[in-house]
């Protein structure tokens, strides 16, 4: 049973390009489904999401889309090795704790990582702190004291720290504003779209 | 709770007689048995839309509705399920069961075995939960109902909606185990021990055949339900309600009441000893005890769900000790790992076990979504 699906936001259909049909996918941080219900209709993907929050497990099952409420920090035990063949974790990597362990647990339990998050590096943010304020955006929405996000991380972090771990760079995508961003994507590009695999 | 969710109003029971003998796991046959149980909203033209409601411990085939107009109490799950509620009777046809050695009119050890004339007492077989999963798809059959939409159940009534799932895969489309547990742990059979051990030492219960004596084993009966109750509440909760509150004021320095605790429990304790049936409350806890549907599989949980083909919602409640999230998280693993539909919530709550029967908003949300995707897969 497939219900009709919105069309996706931007950086979510950057995400599911990326998704081959028929595959198996896990959606780390789901939200409240969006993702994963366009993947079941579009691409007969079968599909599990992971989020903390009641409240989106609650939207997910209305979404039909299987959810199991659970904290990322504490690893993905619920999830055999090998499970699947797409991790997802979008534009929440930058706000965990456990930043190095969710990358090589979503590499346990699945084939292909793919991680997004907002490239600290993005010059309106430079210019930002040239000015001598942290960096506010429609990405990074939040204030010094009260975001969520405690491991900014720029292009160049984020590849040393897939070579720390011998893992594998597939594919990257630099965006802003919906749009690709080829030439200088560190200084240029405000999202930033990764697919790993083991080395 | 939608403001316009209203009861399903008066109701009655109806019976059910089985002449076809029962096999049961423990290896006596049960010759004939009746059921007793109710039903609420329509079955559809294309029978597709019923939903089977397993009990607990010391529930019944009474969820929903009042048995008059100045009944004061309604069936025991009637928050969930009405016009308008999350099992909602415009759209579904809910069936509420007793289950097979009950003490609310499903033949049961307070029944009269037909072969002697006398109560079965102390002579009624122990009943399985797969015992009772075939006897509630015998009452299916009777009902015309081939496919439950849902089978639905809160703790012991989790477990029996997860073994439909394994013993009648096709005949199960949905099945919704909140507050329970693949199995029981060491300490809860030895809750169930302590509980059983208060009942068959009082000499009141006579070996099992109290009936004939016209004896009834009060004290160990409230024993049990005194130790069950504390196990069924959290500290939180149970300090948010009662403290220390003392009844009156001061402390007597004797051993009567006197913590507002004490009363609730004495009184709770009781008020069960009152109507249900010691053989009942044994049975029901070996029902327990003996629940594992992975030990046909070699003790494997996945290898035990392969063939289940029903949607999962699986639900726990974070101050429940009874039946921990941890014992959920268990049945949620293995479903994934069987490649099974699965949702999984972990309801933020102070109610403890009891919490299955209570209104915790994302609880009443949580179910109010499934059951519309219940409804509109079944086109209900």
């Amino acid at each position: 049973m497939s219900q009709p699906v919105s069309a996706l936001r931007p950086d979510l259909q950057m995400i599911a390009d990326w998704v081959s049909p028929g595959s198996r996918v896990l959606d780390l941080g789901c939200g409240e489904g969006d993702l994963l219900a366009w993947l079941q209709a579009h691409k007969q993907v079968s599909a599990y999401g992971v989020d903390f929050d009641v409240n989106n497990v609650v939207r997910c099952v209305a979404a039909n889309v299987n959810a199991i409420q659970g904290d990322l920090e504490a690893g993905l035990a619920e999830f055999a090795d090998q499970r699947f063949d797409h991790v997802v974790l979008s534009q929440t990597i930058q706000a965990m704790h456990n930043t190095e362990q969710i990358l090589l647990e979503m590499l346990r339990v699945g084939r292909e990582a793919i991680v997004t998050f907002p490239n600290f590096g993005y010059w309106e943010n430079r210019w930002q702190i040239l000015k001598g304020r942290m960096p506010v955006s429609d990405d990074m929405p939040y204030q010094w004291y009260n975001t969520p996000n405690i491991h900014w991380c720029m292009l160049g972090d984020f590849d040393e720290l897939c070579a720390k771990n011998g893992l594998r760079v597939v594919e990257r995508v630099v965006m802003t504003g919906g749009r690709r961003v080829t030439f200088l994507p560190n200084l240029r590009g405000s999202l930033a779209f990764y697919r790993v695999t083991r080395g | 709770m939608s403001s316009n969710a209203s009861s399903v109003g008066i109701v009655s029971a109806q019976r059910a007689l089985f002449e076809t003998p029962l096999p049961l796991a423990g290896g006596t046959v049960l010759p004939s048995y009746e059921l007793v149980f109710e039903t609420y909203g329509q079955l559809n033209a294309a029978r597709s839309n019923a939903i089977l409601i397993c009990h607990a411990l010391s529930g019944h085939h009474h969820v929903a509705g009042r048995y008059s107009e100045d009944d004061k109490a309604a069936g025991w799950w009637d928050n969930m399920i009405g016009p308008g509620k999350p099992i909602d009777t415009n759209r579904f046809f809910v069936v509420g069961v007793n289950n097979l050695g009950g003490c609310h009119g499903s033949t049961g050890p307070s029944s009269i075995d037909p072969a002697s004339g006398q109560p079965w007492g102390s002579r009624f077989p122990v009943v399985t939960v797969p015992d009772w999963v075939t006897a509630q798809a015998r009452l299916a059959d009777r009902l015309g109902v081939e496919r439950w939409a849902a089978v639905i159940g809160g703790s012991l009534g989790g477990m029996q909606a997860l073994q439909w799932s394994i013993n009648y895969p096709e005949r199960v489309a949905n099945a919704l185990v909140i507050a329970s547990a693949p199995k029981l742990s060491a300490q809860n059979i030895a809750f169930n021990d302590v509980a059983r051990q208060a009942i068959i030492t009082d000499p009141d219960f006579c070996g099992g055949d109290f009936y004939a004596q016209g004896t009834i084993p009060r004290r160990g009966l409230r024993l049990a339900r005194m130790l069950g109750h504390i196990t069924y509440l959290s500290d939180d909760g149970m300090g948010e309600k009662f403290g220390r509150m003392l009844r009156s004021g001061e402390y007597k320095f004797g051993y009567d009441v006197e913590f507002e605790i004490e009363s609730y429990l004495r009184y709770q304790g009781d008020k069960f000893s009152d109507y249900f049936d010691a053989n009942t409350y044994l049975l029901m806890t070996k029902a327990l005890d003996y629940f594992d549907p992975a030990k046909d599989y070699g003790g494997d949980l996945v290898a035990a769900l392969q063939h289940a083909t029903a949607n999962f919602l699986v639900a726990s409640f974070t101050s429940d000790w009874r039946f921990s999230p941890e014992r959920s998280r268990e049945t949620v693993k293995a479903l994934i790992a069987a490649g099974k539909r699965v949702a999984y919530a972990e309801i933020e709550s102070v109610h403890g076990h009891d919490a299955f029967l209570m209104t915790d908003e994302p609880y009443i949300n949580l179910m109010r979504a499934y059951l519309q995707r219940v409804a509109v897969e079944v086109a209900a």
